[in-house]
């Protein structure tokens, strides 16, 4: 198994509001395996985005182990926690967030940097994707602060596509995408799956999810039980 | 791996008063730590403290030395001290002016501490010089100018160049984007990412700006009351803070 989850939950508590206790998230159980992608359901705020986050290391869950290629992200130290995301677990969130100035050529070309790509080839790889997710040419050399929300969607997406990670998180990869640009992405998430990464996605589009999706996990069912 | 810093139960006391107390981390090499809290918290003495501007009261600071491996630097004689501090250690100051010759130019700023060092060719130091000036961004024609002349901007992008020439392994910072508008504050942020990665550079910084530590940290120490109250990952400690004072600190920051 690639991803792993077992009993995880998770809740948040405000301190600073009567010291709340808000229970999100029990007894996650959930395993995917290379090749295999698997798509959560569940209404808004079910905790679709909860469960991705705490696989991706960015939520502490509050028990529970969360194995992703061997590494436990629930109790693992930062440095490790950041190997894993380096170099086998990619995450494609619904939001873009870079360094301003930074060109979007190179802000899709840092993953591949950070695993030791040369940058000629970085970037190529990058460019690549761009003009495969029909971000004009113009645009490259300019910082994607400046896009409209629809383009830096697709720069996330070829940010999160640029080197193979062998695990792949991807929140709404296809919301506010036109048909082509749709296809596309799904094409690529097929050619993920292909070379066997291990893919759990958020599709709200109902045609999405049923091409690329192996299986299905309704996250209702890892809703803490309403004390009576 | 070993850590490069490992750091041991350090406190600093001012009198009665806690400047900071029972710090604890290992930094490995390659990483950089973020350092937050709000004015007071004992961040900027803790910093002093690990660099050796300030005397430790109590702990250890070992420093992973090139030639004899693990060190107490706290402990450590004075010239060794020096020495590290101008060789694999640097230090970027909140205002430039305190990091920075005024009255020497600007290549002189940067050959000083090749100069520190042993460098004694002219034409090598004032090509190294050159290079530097071109990598901060600071445009070789202002390489005879003084400091004094240059934008806050400038300022604080020749004292990285001239802390960074010697090829430091462990880079501390104290608030070094503080005092510089937002537009020069994102470019200093990139070439500092930039180098960092180039250089493979590890760094403690303190700043009061939590956008600051998300763009350049990898992990976060949160201090408050001269105490450590949170670490983690810099995005699992913003985006889930655990303590009360970490939550306060994040839902206080301004949105734009």
């Amino acid at each position: 198994m690639m991803i792993e989850l077992n009993n995880v939950s998770k809740s948040f508590t405000l301190h600073n509001q009567g010291s709340a206790v808000i229970p999100v998230m029990e007894n996650a159980t959930l395993s995917v395996k290379p090749g295999e992608c698997v798509g959560l359901t569940g209404a808004s705020g079910a905790g679709k985005s909860t469960l991705m986050r705490v696989i991706y290391g960015n939520y502490l869950a509050a028990s529970g182990s969360v194995m992703v290629d061997g590494v436990d992200v629930a109790k693992a130290e930062p440095r490790e926690i950041l190997t894993l995301r380096g170099e086998t677990l990619g995450y494609v969130s619904q939001f873009l967030r870079v360094v301003p100035r930074v060109p979007a050529l190179d802000v899709v070309a840092e993953p591949l940097l950070a695993v030791g790509t040369p940058l000629e080839q970085a970037r190529d790889t990058a460019a690549s994707l761009l003009a495969q997710l029909n971000i004009p040419e113009r645009l490259w050399n300019l910082s994607p602060t400046t896009f409209s929300g629809g383009e830096q969607q697709r720069v996330n997406i070829a940010r999160g596509f640029a080197y193979g990670y062998p695990a792949l998180l991807l929140d709404e990869p296809t919301a506010s995408l036109d048909a082509q640009n749709r296809a596309t992405v799904l094409g690529l998430i097929e050619g993920a799956k292909a070379r066997g990464a291990a893919i759990i996605g958020i599709f709200h589009d109902e045609t999405a999810r049923q091409q690329v999706c192996d299986r299905f996990v309704d996250v209702s069912g890892f809703a803490p039980q309403a004390a009576a | 791996m070993t850590p490069l810093l490992q750091v041991q139960n350090v406190a600093k006391f001012y009198g009665a008063r806690i400047g900071c107390t029972d710090v604890s981390f290992d930094l490995y090499p390659g990483e950089v730590m973020g350092i937050v809290g709000e004015s007071g918290s004992g961040k900027s003495t803790l910093l002093n403290s690990l660099a050796g501007h300030l005397p430790p009261d109590q702990g250890e600071v070992i420093f992973d030395t090139r030639a004899n491996g693990p060190v107490d630097t706290v402990t450590m004689s004075e010239p060794e001290r020096r020495m590290l501090s101008r060789t694999d250690w640097a230090f970027v100051h909140q205002h430039a002016r305190d990091g920075l010759r005024m009255s020497v130019s600007a290549g002189g700023n940067i050959g000083e501490r090749l100069m520190a060092v042993g460098d004694r060719h002219y034409g090598g130091i004032r090509a190294q010089a050159a290079d530097w000036l071109g990598r901060v961004e600071i445009s070789e024609s202002r390489i005879d100018d003084r400091p004094s002349a240059f934008s806050g901007g400038m300022q604080q992008r020749l004292q990285i160049a001239r802390n960074l020439v010697t090829g430091p392994r462990l880079v501390f910072m104290d608030e070094p984007t503080g005092g510089l508008d937002v537009s020069v504050q994102a470019r200093l942020l990139d070439l500092l990412r930039g180098l960092v990665r180039e250089m493979g550079l590890s760094a403690i910084i303190v700043t009061h700006d939590l956008a600051v530590v998300r763009l350049l940290a990898d992990r976060l120490m949160v201090m408050k009351d001269g105490r450590v109250v949170e670490t983690g990952l810099t995005d699992q400690v913003l985006d889930d803070p655990q303590h009360g004072y970490t939550q306060l600190l994040v839902s206080s920051v301004l949105q734009v």
